[in-house]
């Protein structure tokens, strides 16, 4: 059976993480599931922690008024639910829901946060790993943005 | 010296027709009065609806059986929208087939990663199925294919049935979704990361909306893809089919002439020029 510590710095998010960081990061980790259904945060919520989804199906949703949630994103194995957690006030800017069962690494978000204030070289590698997620989170935003399968790009 | 034959419609009937979305129809017709109408994957016809103009439609059927060619259709203009009225036995203009398709001979013996947007499925429809069947010839086959929403999935029991297969890998994926939505969410370039692959044994064909298809080529060119594995449809401006009117010169590249399918390294360095 595979201890925390395995577990986190075999993860996609921190593979690769120096041996004695990870030994850090680790004291911030703990495993969680959630059934289908379930909810990880609500949106305006305290972004306490973030999620390393080892197995499962979690899905973004934004409230609607007068209409039910549209989901905007599904997450799978291997990637990070939640960024609100590095970006002050930490609230969650949207809900999320586990889709099928879905076995987690939850962080606490205070104490990771500490240790990478504490030590700015574990500060920056947490944040090189997270800024690619961002980046392509933001690409894929815009091309929804777009809505490039809505309307025809030419005129007949 | 260009055929007559090429330049004029000749007009072909509706046999059966059917509405795949909101605004989406196929149109079986017949061949015409040759009979028969060979066309390669990734090959277009001219439709003109007499009176009102004249479209490129991809072939989106299979290139196997030349009994009747379908295409399949989004009413978004005049044009357009007359096909999508057709009724059976109504007859419209036909110029065709054109262009250059996608990669078959070149393909063979490498993965496929066949990457498709919206209604950009119906051309590489008529690639899939002469992938199936010529299954032999090619080695991984993996199929992404994204929209809007799952009420917009092009195609939808085809890719169920093609999802059965134990040797062709299908990911769907839609930009927005309802909670009774059970698959994934999210734009398609994004399932590229994910997918284990080789990328130097792999040819891959790409067909969508252009920004679509831009943010999928970053998507396979950043998995190690190279630029001439890459091949996209382009379909900008194309009038008379037979790159003589200019409307679709693309760089040095005459769209309808060579292409619509053309590999990256032809474009690079143009897709993201603004269209003249």
């Amino acid at each position: 059976m595979k201890n925390i510590a395995q577990i986190v710095c075999e993860h996609p998010f921190f593979h690769g993480l120096d041996g004695e960081f990870c030994d850090l990061v680790c004291g911030c980790a703990r495993n969680v599931r959630f059934n289908p259904g379930e909810y990880l945060f609500h949106e305006g919520g305290d972004a306490d922690y973030l999620y390393l989804i080892r197995f499962g199906q979690v899905a973004l949703e934004i409230a609607v008024p007068g209409k039910p949630s549209v989901r905007f994103q599904t997450l799978h194995d291997g990637d990070l639910v939640g960024v609100s957690w590095v970006l002050p006030p930490y609230h969650w800017a949207y809900d999320a829901r586990a889709i099928t069962l879905t076995r987690a690494i939850a962080m606490d978000a205070h104490c990771l946060r500490k240790k990478c204030d504490d030590d700015p070289v574990l500060g920056y590698d947490v944040m090189k790993r997270l800024l690619p997620i961002l980046t392509s989170r933001l690409h894929a935003t815009q091309m929804q943005i777009l809505d490039v399968y809505g309307t025809p790009e030419q005129p007949e | 010296m260009i055929s007559d034959d090429f330049m004029v419609p000749e007009p072909v009937r509706v046999l059966r027709k059917q509405q795949e979305l909101e605004t989406t129809w196929t149109l079986e017709l017949e061949p015409g009065g040759a009979g028969r109408r060979p066309f390669l994957p990734g090959q277009f016809n001219m439709l003109y609806m007499f009176g009102v103009g004249e479209v490129p439609i991809s072939l989106s059927g299979d290139a196997g059986q030349t009994e009747t060619l379908i295409h399949t259709v989004r009413a978004v203009g005049p044009v357009s929208n007359k096909l999508a009225a057709l009724k059976p036995m109504d007859a419209v203009g036909l110029r065709g087939p054109f262009g250059v398709g996608w990669p078959m001979t070149a393909g063979e013996g490498a993965d496929l990663l066949i990457v498709a947007g919206g209604l950009g499925l119906a051309p590489l429809r008529p690639a899939i199925y002469h992938v199936l069947r010529h299954r032999e010839r090619y080695g991984r086959v993996i199929l992404l294919y994204g929209t809007r929403s799952p009420e917009d999935i092009l195609y939808a029991g085809q890719l169920e049935e093609w999802n059965k297969r134990p040797d062709v890998e299908v990911h769907i994926t839609v930009d927005h979704a309802g909670g009774d939505w059970l698959g994934k969410i999210g734009v398609v370039p994004s399932l590229v990361p994910s997918l284990d692959f080789d990328p130097e044994d792999t040819v891959a064909m790409v067909c969508g909306p252009e920004v679509m298809m831009r943010f999928t080529v970053n998507a396979l060119r950043d998995a190690g893809v190279e630029d001439e594995s890459i091949y996209l449809s382009m379909e900008r401006n194309m009038k008379c089919a037979l790159g003589h009117c200019g409307h679709c010169q693309f760089g040095s590249t005459f769209v309808c002439k060579d292409g619509p399918v053309l590999s990256f390294d032809r474009l690079r360095g143009l897709l993201s020029l603004k269209e003249f």
